[in-house]
């Protein structure tokens, strides 16, 4: 690991503006992913500034229905919140189902959302990865890549984004609140997330020292409807194969409206709109769930090892739907 | 005093002597003998897979506050034997595995030595490297002995001849991938030098065994080498000697005096303490219209490293499982860029059954008969391999009695007709065997401490395995004593010499010295010695060894469940029986085969150590990406043995057990997810990906 310094602020701005003023460094949460980095040397930041007590670590009900969680919400406490549990049990499920529990109640909201790809290439300090060492090459794209995207990759980099949490946030269209050296924004969390393309080395739209302080919530009618489920070939302890957040309406045998996102085809969360558009106003019966599914899969890329995720998203799509109260 | 026959201490389950040291931490492994000022070595590995070292700029590291040295092959002390490649660390430029040790950094803190080992600029002379095993390779060679010293072909009768003529015929190929053993206590060395004597604190399997090959390794005289190991957190046939192990040693002759500890990361684990080779496995069956085999063949292809050869065995179980009077077995390696496999808990047996076994299940179908059934039709009356009657054999009744534990009887053959939600439900069953490996050169010690109590003292290895106790029961109704008034002495080469804990041997091997031992202390002192009399002997040779072929056997069986939509496999139950002599201590043996069990599950679905061929080295190389079980992966354990009376063995009639469990794991589990899928899944591991229809 190399030597790095370790500062603490006041507050938020505080610590804004001294990593405002590194050229390289990282906000430290819960450091269950920063630190592993950092011992391996694929992060090699000459400063952590320590935001873990700064950002709230409360979950608040907003005026409009909906919730804001503080960014320092840890991972367990927000699963087993009653109001995630009832309102938005696809975010508490997808929790669970990530890390253990030692991790969960360290790791935090905001550092769960900014958690790096296990490409094993990325992690792998002797071999290319432009993710890590931009203008390298892509290792994975002719190597090992059973557990790689299948969608929205590029030439540079078929890594994928590996929180559950981000997922479930996905689908339920939640917005991230950060201050930054230019000052506070929300983004949506679609908008956080990039693709690939020439720059896999930026996983975030976020800017240097821009810190997530909180996540928003939106009420979303249907939400209390929604699930998680996450395909590994072990039972605890594993990134998904692929996961699939979703949440749906249905009235009179008709899909009102739903919403999808799937964990471990791409290198961000995926939402599946074009399944979303076809499902809407389509009946609430398992072919049309398959035909939607098989719809947002259409545009896929297997590379060698994971071919298999494409009837795998088609299938999980489509049992998720059905499991959901209101799908059969 | 008079004798009293008391309650047998063996077969009493009694708990582990070293538990309440465990759960609390007080229990020293290696890395935790305290040392005031010790030095932390941290190594640098090549990053090719072969060619040479042509330049180390080491001046960054060196610059570093609290960095001691850097050894590397131009400055590292010669070595007074180099013919075992694998353990001539950084004596030559010469890099023959990505991953090897190229440099090493000693300094005063474990911090600073990983960072300046980071800044150690290697320069390669690269050569173009080979890592990839196939079974048409034209360079596949046939070793002259497989592991230990099995021959490597055998063949009895004409194959082909009976194969061509047989009236059922199975010829299938069965793959299992590189697996690497990971012990909860990584390799670990704390060396210290202090100008004529080497002490080493190690986690090692064998600290005689390890003294020996480093003294001469090193030049030194055995006497002038100290191993202690009282307690080891693991090893599954890695831990023995390897180059980290010298490394530290080297390293504590240049900075003699100091006390150097090296312990390897997780990622360190994957490369240079050892492996199992991936395995080939062709497997030709014949059968006579009754379902009795008339023609078994089993050809293995594996690898091995240039540097130094591994034959794994994995064709020999297939010599002695079954009946059949024409027989073919092959044994071939390919010598690739790689580091040198090694056992990996019933090497041979665990990739060699997984393949018999998996093909027994195939062609118990083809002939129309039930597994067990089938098993029992072909149960040799004696070892087919030899020509000797067993000293015991008892799977049939292994079958027999695990198939009314499972409720076996109510299944039905068919394949992929059971449901139960959306989980695919099937059951299958594989037969497990294990030799009886009794290892010469094993020596007890004997004392009496007055007021009834004994110390018997042997350097035997508790790799976890429940040694620390087991030999205490032993030693107890050796001399008639109670357990509570025996003290023992284990894991350390001043105490007398024991053979390593390997092969399933420690209980026989060790066990036979310490009743000897008891035997030659009541002939020279009675039942009424004096305090401070003693008495020593070696285990001797077994009398039987020619007589009889001496296996242990099992039967394995599993419930796998298979997620119709997303191929995911869960066993929440299995049951296996085994018949392995007598049990000596049936709390720490049920652990064995629990544990056993349970590696079995990881090599069936999850275990895989992944090589990209352009690199050559293990990618996986983590506990987040190399996947074993995790407890949610682990159902019920439903574990029994038949008590098997078996005077040939050894003194105390037992078998080994810390390797027949996984055995028959993988392929009962494989034969169940066929049986609940239709979906005969030939390659280990048995992933979601390759059951998705």
């Amino acid at each position: 690991m190399k030597p790095f310094r370790y500062e603490r602020a006041e507050d938020v701005s505080g610590a804004v503006a001294t990593l405002a003023g590194e050229r390289t460094g990282e906000f430290l949460a819960g450091g269950t992913n920063l630190v592993d980095l950092m011992k391996l040397e694929v992060m090699r930041p000459d400063v952590l500034v320590d935001v873990r007590r700064l950002t709230s670590a409360e979950i608040e009900d907003l005026p409009a229905g909906g919730l804001r969680i503080g960014a320092a919400v840890t991972n367990s406490e927000l699963a087993a919140d009653t109001r995630v549990r009832s309102r938005y049990p696809v975010l508490s499920q997808a929790l669970l189902s990530g890390a253990s529990g030692q991790l969960r109640n360290v790791a935090t909201t905001g550092g769960n959302l900014l958690q790096r790809t296990r490409c094993a290439y990325f992690y792998d300090t002797t071999t290319p990865c432009n993710k890590r060492k931009p203008g390298t090459g892509c290792s994975a794209l002719e190597g090992c890549n059973s557990g790689h995207a299948i969608l929205g990759a590029s030439r540079h980099c078929v890594a994928t984004h590996p929180s559950d949490m981000a997922v479930a946030l996905t689908a339920l269209d939640a917005v991230i609140r950060t201050q930054g050296p230019a000052g506070e924004r929300e983004i949506p969390i679609t908008g956080l997330y990039r693709l690939p393309g020439q720059e896999p080395e930026r996983d975030t739209t976020l800017e240097h020292a821009e810190l997530i302080t909180a996540v928003d919530l939106p009420p979303l009618e249907f939400s209390s409807n929604s699930r998680y489920r996450k395909v590994r070939e072990r039972a605890s302890y594993a990134f998904a194969l692929v996961s699939v957040a979703a949440a749906l309406q249905v009235r009179e045998g008709v899909v009102l409206d739903a919403r999808i996102a799937l964990g471990g085809v791409a290198h961000r969360p995926w939402r599946a709109r074009k399944a979303e558009d076809l499902l809407r106003g389509a009946p609430a019966v398992e072919e049309s769930f398959r035909a939607a599914a098989e719809a947002e899969l259409a545009d896929a890329v297997p590379l060698r090892d994971n071919a298999y995720k494409v009837p795998l998203a088609v299938n999980v799509i489509t049992r998720t739907l059905l499991d959901l109260p209101e799908g059969r | 005093m008079t004798t009293i026959t008391k309650r047998p201490a063996i077969g009493a389950p009694l708990d582990r002597r070293d538990g309440p040291q465990k759960v609390t931490g007080t229990a020293p492994y290696a890395y935790e003998h305290h040392f005031d000022k010790p030095l932390y070595l941290f190594p640098v590995q090549s990053e090719v897979a072969r060619g040479r070292v042509t330049r180390i700029d080491a001046s960054a590291a060196e610059a570093l506050p609290g960095v001691v040295t850097v050894l590397t092959h131009d400055s590292t002390p010669r070595l007074a034997d180099t013919s075992d490649h694998e353990l001539a660390v950084l004596q030559a430029g010469d890099v023959a595995f990505r991953g090897q040790y190229v440099a090493a950094v000693v300094a005063q803190t474990l911090e600073t030595a990983r960072y300046a080992a980071s800044l150690v600029r290697v320069s390669y002379d690269e050569e173009p490297h080979d890592v990839e095993l196939r079974a048409d390779r034209d360079d596949l060679y046939a070793p002259e002995v497989v592991n230990p010293d099995y021959p490597t072909d055998t063949q009895e009768g004409d194959f082909d001849r009976a194969f061509a003529a047989a009236a059922v015929r199975l010829d299938e190929t069965y793959t299992t991938p590189m697996e690497h053993h990971n012990p909860m206590e990584p390799h670990t060395t704390v060396a210290l030098w202090d100008g004529s004597d080497l002490t080493l604190y190690e986690s090692t399997q064998g600290p005689h065994w390890i003294r020996g090959t480093l003294a001469q390794v090193l030049g030194l005289d055995q006497d002038r080498v100290r191993v202690i190991a009282p307690y080891v957190g693991g090893g599954f046939g890695s831990k023995t000697l390897h180059a980290n192990t010298v490394l530290a040693a080297l390293a504590a002759q240049v900075v003699e005096g100091s006390p150097v500890k090296f312990a390897l990361t997780r990622q360190q684990m994957f490369s240079g303490v050892g492996y199992r080779t991936p395995t080939i496995q062709r497997i030709r069956l014949g059968a006579d219209s009754g379902g009795r085999l008339i023609a078994v063949c089993h050809d293995a292809i594996m690898q091995t490293a240039k540097t130094k050869e591994f034959a794994e065995q994995a064709a020999v179980p297939t010599r002695t499982m079954y009946a059949g009077q024409s027989r073919r077995t092959t044994h071939r390696l390919a010598a690739l860029d790689v580091p040198v496999p090694t056992w990996m808990r019933a090497p041979g047996e665990a990739p060699g059954m997984f393949a018999l076994e998996s093909a027994m299940d195939e062609m118990a179908i083809s002939c129309g008969l039930d597994p067990v059934e089938f098993r029992i039709r072909n149960e040799p009356e004696i070892d087919p391999e030899t020509g000797l009657p067993y000293s015991s054999r008892n799977l049939v009744a292994c079958l027999l009695e695990g198939a009314r534990r499972f409720g076996w009887a109510d299944r039905n053959p068919q394949p992929h007709l059971r449901q139960d939600g959306r989980w695919q439900v099937g059951t299958g069953v594989a037969s497990s065997e294990f030799p009886v490996v009794r290892f010469a050169g094993s020596v007890a010690r004997i004392s009496y401490l007055g007021s009834g109590r004994y110390l018997v003292a042997i350097d035997a290895s508790d790799i976890g395995t429940g040694t620390w106790t087991a030999l205490a029961q032993i030693a107890a109704d050796a001399l008639d004593a109670d357990v509570d008034n025996i003290d023992l002495r284990i894991g350390d080469t001043s105490l007398p010499e024991a053979s390593v804990a390997g092969g399933s041997s420690g209980i026989t091997s060790w066990g036979s010295a310490i009743v000897e031992a008891a035997r030659a202390f009541r002939d020279r002192h009675g039942h009424n010695p004096a305090e401070g009399d003693q008495a020593e002997a070696s285990a001797p040779e077994n009398p039987y060894a020619n007589n009889y072929a001496m296996h242990a056997f099992g039967a394995c069986f599993a419930e796998a469940r298979v997620d119709a939509d997303t191929g995911e496999v869960r066993v929440p139950r299995m049951t296996a029986v085994f018949a392995a002599g007598r049990i000596i201590n049936p709390k720490t043996a049920r652990s064995q085969f629990i544990g056993g069990m349970t590696m079995g599950l990881g090599m069936a679905l999850h275990e895989e150590s992944l090589v990209d061929p352009r690199f050559g080295h293990v990618l996986n190389h983590d506990f987040a990406s190399y996947h074993i079980p995790a407890n949610a992966d682990t159902g019920q354990f439903d574990i029994a043995w038949i008590d098997e009376e078996d005077p040939y063995v050894n003194p105390m009639g037992s078998k080994g057990i810390g390797e027949i469990g996984i055995v028959g794991t993988a392929a009962a589990i494989a034969n169940a997810v066929y049986h609940a899928t239709g979906i005969r899944v030939r390659d280990l591991p048995i992933t979601p990906a390759k059951l998705l229809r």
